[in-house]
């Protein structure tokens, strides 16, 4: 099912390519041996090659080539075995060399894809042009002093790897996906935190309309949109303004926007180096950087199950519904608790606790799946009881409450709160006469005809119970008794 | 006792030893030859404190058995390079008043060695110049002087000419100089000095400021061929700091120092002996030069590097658009010289069009230039592409020879009012026996081999090898110095 | 292609250089002499050459390992600073 926009001349799609800016987890910079850490006082974490200090001279760090490599795996892409660093020349406060160190023609990853899932349940593969690595810049405050910008150099050459997307994205729903699934690899793969908000994921979205079928019409980029959420917000405004303004006569300049998320807007960044041109060229202080073989064997031995693959796993092994499946596997730890919890238990019912039940706790609580108060073998534990009888469904909502409150095991709660259900037909059925015995009236009314008042006497022998009887027992026996 | 700034560093290396002097009587001798001789403006900056307290330590160093390689020698740095606390600028005006928290790889490694830092030695702008005419700190005199016009302000040759001024003139005994496409090489055949330009990746590039980084390498000034041999040795090797830097032991190179040339093949380009260009005393003494490396039992041979004329225009597009982008760090931000503005652009532009001089300025044009759309191809990528071919006929050549022999400069010194030194494109012309090893990144050494009949100023003859043949070009060097007989000294403009 | 005042004025911003209107010419003929002085590279044959960057480039690059041994040094990244404060260095106000 296609996203179209019905303009007053006709109908129009739209075309998106994504630009994802990933800073690598690394404890040293791209280039440098100053740290990467967040939240350090300004320029702390700077050295003088990251200064831009005459004669200072770039050496790469080993580890943010790995993780590049790790990430070009799980973007089912093609590792380059050589790669060059070439320069891109501008001028701005951030930027201390004059120049960012990046790649141009030769990046190290290149030609891979993502599938996504659509919420109708469709699968989209979507197309990565490449990945390539690069230097961060450094913060600017304009917040501080009437007449001054402040210049924090701590995030100035801090890799970044750049992954561009083919320009295979049709509607917000997709590129929301896409983000969505992208971040989950770099977490899966611990090349990149994927938080969005603190910025060590950063987002630039090229858009453009055509109608169906058509070439690709002239595209705005708008930069730097910092959710997933704002990321489709601009792209359904964008699309939307450009058709607006080709119906009316108008025709859409290739340039950068900026989206205001409070108006919701795209706004046109208008530069005023119009003549900009970056004069990209081989960095003569680095010479081709060339993988050997022996280091992307052992990368890609060593990669983790990804979310594709993890999905399938829990559909083929655990019986999993492809939805609930594709829900657990979205983050690696909702996953590897779901596996813990799961691992010789009910799978299915631990799957929907968690999506139920341990999701609200941790939503109202704000906590994260490893901040859980429910350890995950307590869940399977607590199942395995639902399933063996010895607490009904109904209890185990009290016995969940309990381990959310408490931490302790279902046993030591269902034991100290005496909570084990009761199966005992005897047992049952005393309750179940000292409760018709106790309200002969209701008996005479339901004798005569009021039927409904059925759950009423189970209601009734339940509380009586403290929810401990079996329910499916409890029903039988008030009827019975109530019939006989 | 001689004058102690007559001596060679090996001839002091052995006093000192001998106990004969100590390193602070040599550097005060030098310091006050440094006062005396101040009009060649060889120096920027003098750090007489620094060199005393060094030399003082070098003493106690040697007392307690613990001499480096150039102990208690002094020398002078030249001002690219950049020194812990003492102010380096390139002799530009944008890096005003920079003081480095760091020591560069390479004059840290003569200190290390026990070598005494004087001053810092005047320079081009950035390296950028061939006559030592764009400094911001003034000219440099050359020491010699032309026998027809003795009174005429001779240069020095660039860019490291403040260094090969000092050591011509005894301002020190060894300075650093820096080759690009021939900034070592030129200042050392105008001012009669040993000058060598090691392979490229042969010596650090770390903390030396950039002009072309595919090109600039770090190199010896002094002034006999042994003791090019020990300093080079001294600042030579690996560096993990740069990229560049080649990971190849660095040898005894006095030990090759054997003055046997027998058996060794030395190649003839035909195409540095062209028909106009080439000044008849310099190709005279080339020629000389042969024949008796050819009467020392070497064999001469003719060879051909048939692009050779294209290398110059080929380095006058590559260095420039390196430089455009090396030199975009100068911003006044970081350090050195501000021109306040009214917006961040205002206050670059200000800053950078007031602080680099002229011909820094037109070569970040052409360089920026070079590099646009448009130009990429057709300029910079053809460029490094006959930068190839540069590097593969060398490559040919070196099947054939072991060593090539040519001029170093087309001419002898010449004045600071000549006419051509007002024209870019003639002044470009003086690299051009420089510039295609220095594509080629080839060790190179030029050594006085002989003077003007018609000015009596000293000619410098290069011997190129292949890549770390330094131990083979300073043989051949070596064998020259022998033959040529140079015994001449400058006629010092303010001294003796 | 040629230069004219406008390239020179383009090659200027770019490079934050400020050509005065007296000098315009002159850098124009400068720059249109030089590039017709290299022009003479076209003369060479060069078909299939790869471009070489660097006479070392088949040398193996040399990887740091991921460990933290710079930084913590901000009064001598801030010390030869045309102004700074707070441990910022402070640039004419930037309007975004």
């Amino acid at each position: 099912m296609s996203y179209i926009i019905k303009g007053e001349t006709g109908d129009w799609e739209i075309v998106v390519g994504l630009e994802v800016h990933c800073e690598v987890i690394s404890k040293a910079k791209l280039f440098s041996g100053a740290a990467t850490a967040f939240g350090a006082e300004a320029n702390t974490q700077v050295s003088f090659v990251d200064a831009g200090f005459p004669g200072m001279l770039p050496v790469i760090n080993h580890e943010c080539v790995e993780q590049a490599v790790r990430t070009g795996f799980g973007l089912n892409a093609t590792i380059n075995k050589k790669s060059i660093f070439a320069r891109k020349n501008y001028y701005y406060a951030d930027l201390p060399n004059g120049y960012q160190i990046s790649q141009s023609d030769h990046p190290i990853i290149s030609d891979g894809y993502i599938d996504v899932d659509l919420e109708n349940g469709e699968t989209r593969r979507i197309g990565i042009e490449r990945l390539h690595l690069e230097q961060d810049a450094g913060k600017l405050m304009h917040d501080q002093h009437p007449s001054k910008t402040f210049v924090d150099l701590n995030r100035a050459g801090v890799a970044l790897m750049e992954i561009v997307s083919r320009p295979d994205i049709r509607s917000p729903e997709e590129a929301g996906a896409y983000l969505r699934k992208l971040r989950s690899i770099v977490r899966y793969i611990g090349s990149c935190d994927g938080n969005m908000d603190e910025g060590s994921m950063r987002c630039d979205a090229n858009v453009s309309v055509r109608r169906p079928g058509e070439p690709f019409g002239t595209r705005a980029e708008i930069k730097n949109v910092n959710s997933i959420r704002f990321v489709m917000q601009a792209i359904e405004y964008e699309a939307m303004r450009q058709v607006e303004l080709i119906e009316s006569g108008g025709k859409v300049v290739q340039e950068t926007r900026k989206f205001d998320s409070v108006k919701g807007e795209t706004k046109s960044m208008r530069s005023k180096e119009t003549a900009i041109d970056y004069r990209y060229f081989y960095d003569p202080d680095l010479i081709p950087l060339v993988l050997d073989d022996a280091m992307i064997e052992r990368l890609r031995k060593e990669m983790p199950e990804l979310p594709d693959a993890k999905k399938k796993r829990f559909i083929e092994d655990y019986g999993l519904p492809a939805y609930d499946a594709g829900q657990l596997v979205a983050e690696k730890e909702i996953a590897n608790y779901f596996e813990a919890a799961a691992k010789g238990h009910d799978a299915k019912k631990v799957a929907n606790y968690i999506m139920g039940d341990l999701f609200a706790v941790l939503n109202k609580q704000g906590k994260s799946i490893s901040e859980s108060p429910v350890k995950p073998e307590n869940l399977g534990r607590m199942v395995d009881l639902i399933n063996d009888g010895t607490i009904s469904s109904r209890i185990a909502k009290d016995v969940f409450a309990f381990m959310v409150e408490e931490g302790k095991t279902p046993d030591e709660i269902v034991e100290e709160k005496g909570l084990k259900q009761v199966t005992d037909t005897s047992a049952i059925e005393k309750m179940v006469d000292d409760v018709l015995a106790a309200n002969p009236d209701k008996v005479a009314e339901y004798k005569g005809g009021k039927e409904k008042l059925l759950g009423w006497f189970v209601g009734q022998t339940m509380r009586a119970s403290q929810g401990k009887a079996n329910p499916a027992m409890l029903n039988e026996l008030v009827k019975k008794k109530l019939d006989a | 006792m001689t004058d102690l700034v007559e001596l060679t560093i090996a001839e002091a290396l052995d006093g000192l030893a001998k106990k004969e002097f100590s390193a602070v009587e040599l550097t005060q001798a030098h310091l006050k030859e440094m006062e005396k001789a101040r009009e060649l403006n060889a120096y920027v900056l003098e750090t007489p404190e620094v060199a005393l307290e060094r030399a003082k330590k070098s003493d106690e160093r040697r007392a307690a058995g613990k001499a480096g390689k150039m102990e208690g020698i002094p020398v002078g740095m030249k001002d690219l390079y950049c020194t812990k606390g003492v102010r380096t600028t390139a002799c530009s005006h944008i890096l005003d008043g920079f003081v480095p928290p760091y020591e560069s790889t390479v004059s840290q490694k003569l200190e290390d060695e026990g070598s005494v830092m004087l001053g810092k030695t005047n320079m081009d702008e950035f390296a950028m110049g061939t006559a030592n005419l764009t400094s911001y700190y003034g000219a440099v005199r050359n020491p010699y002087k032309d026998k027809t016009n003795p009174d005429k302000f001779l240069i020095p040759g660039g860019s490291s000419g403040g260094s090969a001024a000092a050591v011509a003139a005894g301002l020190c005994m060894a300075a650093t100089g820096s080759d690009t496409g021939g900034s070592i090489r030129t200042p050392a055949s105008f001012c009669g000095i040993v000058g060598c330009k090691p392979t490229y990746g042969r010596c650090s590039r770390w903390g030396m400021v950039a002009f072309a980084s595919s090109l600039d390498q770090a190199g010896t000034m002094t002034r006999t061929v042994r003791d090019t041999a020990i300093m080079l040795e001294a600042m030579a090797g690996f560096d993990p700091k740069d990229s560049t830097s080649a990971n190849v032991p660095v040898p005894n190179y006095e030990k090759a120092l054997t003055g046997d040339v027998k058996g060794l093949r030395i190649g003839i380009p035909r195409e540095y002996n062209p028909d106009k260009g080439l000044n008849a005393d310099v190709r005279h003494v080339w020629e000389q030069t042969a024949e008796k490396l050819k009467a020392a039992g070497a064999e001469i041979v003719d060879i051909s590097l048939p692009s050779t004329q294209y290398a110059l225009p080929t380095y006058y597009l590559i260095a420039p658009a390196e430089a455009s982008s090396n030199l975009a760090r100068y911003d006044g931000v970081k350090y050195g010289l501000r021109v306040d503005g009214n917006s961040l652009d205002d206050m670059y532009t200000k800053t950078r069009t007031e602080g680099f001089g002229k011909e820094v300025k037109r070569r970040i044009m052409i360089g920026t230039c070079i590099l646009l759309e448009g130009y990429y191809e057709t300029c910079y990528l053809k460029a490094q592409k006959v930068r190839r071919l540069l590097c593969q006929e060398f490559a040919e050549a070196y099947k054939k020879v072991d060593v090539i022999l040519a001029p170093a400069a087309p001419e002898t010194a010449f004045g600071k009012d000549d006419d051509s030194t007002g024209d870019p494109l003639k002044m470009q012309l003086y690299d051009v026996f420089t510039v295609p090893s220095s594509l080629a990144g080839l060790p190179a050494v030029c050594v006085p081999a002989g003077t003007s009949e018609v000015n009596g100023l000293p000619i410098g003859l290069q011997v190129i090898g292949n890549s770390f043949q330094e131990e083979t070009i300073l043989r051949v060097a070596g064998a020259i110095e022998t033959m040529s007989g140079m015994t001449i000294r400058p006629l010092r403009v303010g001294g003796k | 292609m040629s230069i004219d005042r406008e390239m020179v004025k383009r090659l200027g911003i770019l490079s934050r250089l400020r050509i005065p209107e007296e000098n315009m010419d002159e850098m124009v003929g400068e720059l249109t002499k030089i590039l017709g002085w290299v022009d003479q590279l076209k003369d060479v044959n060069t078909d299939n050459v790869v471009p070489m960057n660097s006479v070392v480039e088949d040398m193996q690059l040399r990887e740091r390992e991921d460990v933290v041994t710079d930084g913590g040094i901000r009064d001598e990244i801030l010390a030869n600073a045309p102004e700074s404060m707070d441990g910022y260095f402070l640039v004419p106000k930037v309007v975004e």
